[in-house]
């Protein structure tokens, strides 16, 4: 988190007055941006607009529920869940490196009194750590005892910390009371089929009541269990994120009805993210060769749910002990050791005054992009293009094209600009050696964008990105994202019209497996 | 007496540990461990062996040739 960057952004004069804040907070949504064709990307279409208060006050700072939220709040997981309870072939929990970011891996494991201990030490370090989370490294609810443990710990000494949970949702059913008790509003299933048929080729085995249970017989009681504990969560007015890995050939058209059948449900979000596997991960997919979806693949089965239900397309599969913003990792801030000697002191009172600073800044984003769609108004055009964005946070575009582990992702057309996914990068910048590998990486990741905006790019990848067909935009520099993306856009299309340059279709990306480097 | 877990192999997950109706298995030195004198390889409580059902990683809840089998109480 760049903090200089946000100061600029609260005190540039976007700051409205009280009245206008309040208007603002009421137009901008909980998440995603104006689509303008079916829903929005994530969260609520219209913010408070459509959405009750309580479920605003639900999502509006957390940062999985609300695509716009993550930009400005950070969430933790605290590995406290180990066991697990049914076994998928697109995990291997033996294998646990510091350098890998995928779900299910994590480096230490802690008891709920270092869990509790190492919040208190987070949130007093990064005032917007809003959201805790137990998502393994196992099932949650294979180890209620700790996880709930936990929950009571940080519920009695940081309230205002929002909990959430992950599960394979085999034991849902029976917590269901136990998560309400401790106001645990957030809890995400992942569903990966509704026919045991598929989830047979998903789940070789699941432990239930006393007995290993195999084949379609274990995907039968997985999914009625998930089901149930689906409905009696949304019952209870739980927020429900449903997550499913789309996994080509397996259960990738299935997905549009696992979709269907959430949402009737009573599903709040659908996330579906793409298969992780290299043969390195050990796993059954992995060492079958078993492929994950190209980024196109995975956007065209999200935009063909998008009319059913909210998508969420900003999921970066983080480890169960990430720690800060969606798309970096500080966990190696916080270990045990580091915990254990720090001297933590809970301040409420600095956190509320922080996070009402991220609002005014959130606040002053939506107003500038309100403000640069105005202009588009009247225009029309079927051109629909992508842009990758270089960015550490707060909505604008402030990392360089060189830092960039990652590339927010979003498509812009004459309805204004839509976040629509994110595209993991190696370093390009690794002290001197790869380099050229590197450029190849970030180009065949991004190689579906028309444009990629940057806080700065040297002349070298410059050059390449132009021969690959990617224009690289550095005149935007911190400054507010769609705002600026939607500028680029209007002139974008001036120029197609005045036929300087002609509009061209991009080709496809890749989807990076394996290792997140650690920018430490 | 005859269950033993096989300590290269143990990932240390723990989720053998409460399903264990004899309260055999703990945490030793960052795997986990059956105390043979408390095994029953589950006879009498469950049809198969909980350690076995419910650890992730195959083969690795094994038989202890090295003792002989249980012998249920007549």
């Amino acid at each position: 988190m760049d903090v200089s960057a946000q100061h600029d952004a609260s005190s540039n004069g976007h700051v409205a007055e009280v009245g206008e804040i309040m208007q603002a907070i009421a137009e901008h949504k909980g998440c995603g941006t104006t689509g303008g064709s079916g829903k929005a990307s994530c969260g609520s279409q219209a913010g408070q607009g459509d959405l009750p208060t309580e479920i605003w006050e639900k999502v509006k700072n957390h940062p999985c529920y609300s695509e716009e939220a993550h930009h400005h709040y950070a969430r933790m997981h605290v590995a406290v869940a180990p066991a697990c309870n049914i076994q998928c072939n697109y995990c291997n929990r033996k294998y646990d490196c510091a350098n890998e970011s995928r779900p299910g891996v994590v480096s230490e494991k802690l008891t709920p009194e270092q869990a509790a201990k190492k919040v208190l030490a987070v949130a007093s370090t990064i005032p917007q750590m809003t959201v805790l989370g137990i998502a393994g490294p196992g099932d949650p609810l294979a180890n209620p005892e700790k996880t709930f443990k936990t929950f009571e710990l940080i519920y009695n000494t940081a309230p205002d910390i929002k909990l959430c949970l992950s599960t394979n949702g085999l034991m849902l059913p029976d917590h269901v009371d136990t998560i309400a008790k401790y106001n645990v509003d957030h809890v995400t299933i992942t569903i990966n089929m509704v026919d045991p048929e598929i989830g047979a080729k998903i789940y070789p085995w699941i432990f239930y009541k006393h007995k290993r249970y195999t084949g379609y017989e274990a995907a039968k009681i997985l999914t009625d269990r998930q089901l149930q504990g689906l409905e009696m969560l949304t019952e209870r007015g739980i927020l429900c994120k449903v997550n499913s890995v789309m996994i080509p050939g397996i259960n990738d058209q299935h997905l549009v009805e696992v979709n269907r059948a959430v949402k009737s449900r009573g599903a709040f979000l659908h996330n579906i993210m793409p298969l992780i596997s290299a043969p390195e991960h050990g796993t059954v997919f992995g060492l079958n060769g078993q492929r994950g979806p190209s980024a196109q693949e995975l956007k065209a089965l999200q935009d063909s749910c998008e009319g059913e239900m909210n998508m969420m397309r900003h999921c970066r599969q983080c480890r169960a002990d990430a720690v800060g913003l969606l798309g970096e990792d500080r966990s190696a801030e916080f270990t045990t050791e580091k915990i254990m000697a720090m001297e933590v002191k809970y301040d409420a009172e600095t956190r509320k005054a922080y996070q009402e600073k991220v609002e005014e800044e959130r606040v002053a984003k939506v107003a500038a992009k309100q403000e640069e769609l105005a202009e588009l108004a009247g225009r029309s055009s079927d051109i629909k293009v992508l842009a990758a964005v270089a960015t550490k946070g707060s909505g604008l575009i402030n990392e360089h094209f060189g830092h960039a582990k990652e590339f927010q992702v979003y498509e812009l057309s004459t309805a204004g600009a839509k976040f629509v996914g994110h595209r993991r990068v190696d370093l390009y910048c690794q002290g001197g050696y790869g380099e050229e590998d590197s450029l190849e990486t970030i180009i065949r990741a991004i190689n579906d964008c028309h444009a990629v905006f940057v806080a700065k790019i040297g002349g070298c990848p410059k050059g390449d990105l132009i021969k690959a067909g990617i224009e690289p935009v550095d005149q935007y520099a911190h400054e507010f994202i769609e705002k600026s993306a939607i500028a680029w856009f209007k002139a974008y299309l001036d120029k197609v019209n005045s036929g300087e340059i002609e509009h061209v279709e991009r080709g496809d990306a890749a989807i990076r497996q394996g290792a997140l480097i650690s920018a430490a | 007496m005859p269950f033993k877990i096989i300590a290269s192999q143990c990932t240390s997950c723990s989720a053998c540990e409460p399903e264990c109706p004899n309260v055999a298995i703990r945490e030793k030195g960052g795997t986990f461990v059956i105390d043979p004198k408390k095994c029953t390889e589950c006879i009498g409580h469950f049809d198969e062996p909980q350690c076995v059902a419910v650890c992730p990683v195959d083969n690795t809840c094994v038989i202890d040739t090295s003792l002989p089998r249980y012998q249920a109480p007549a």
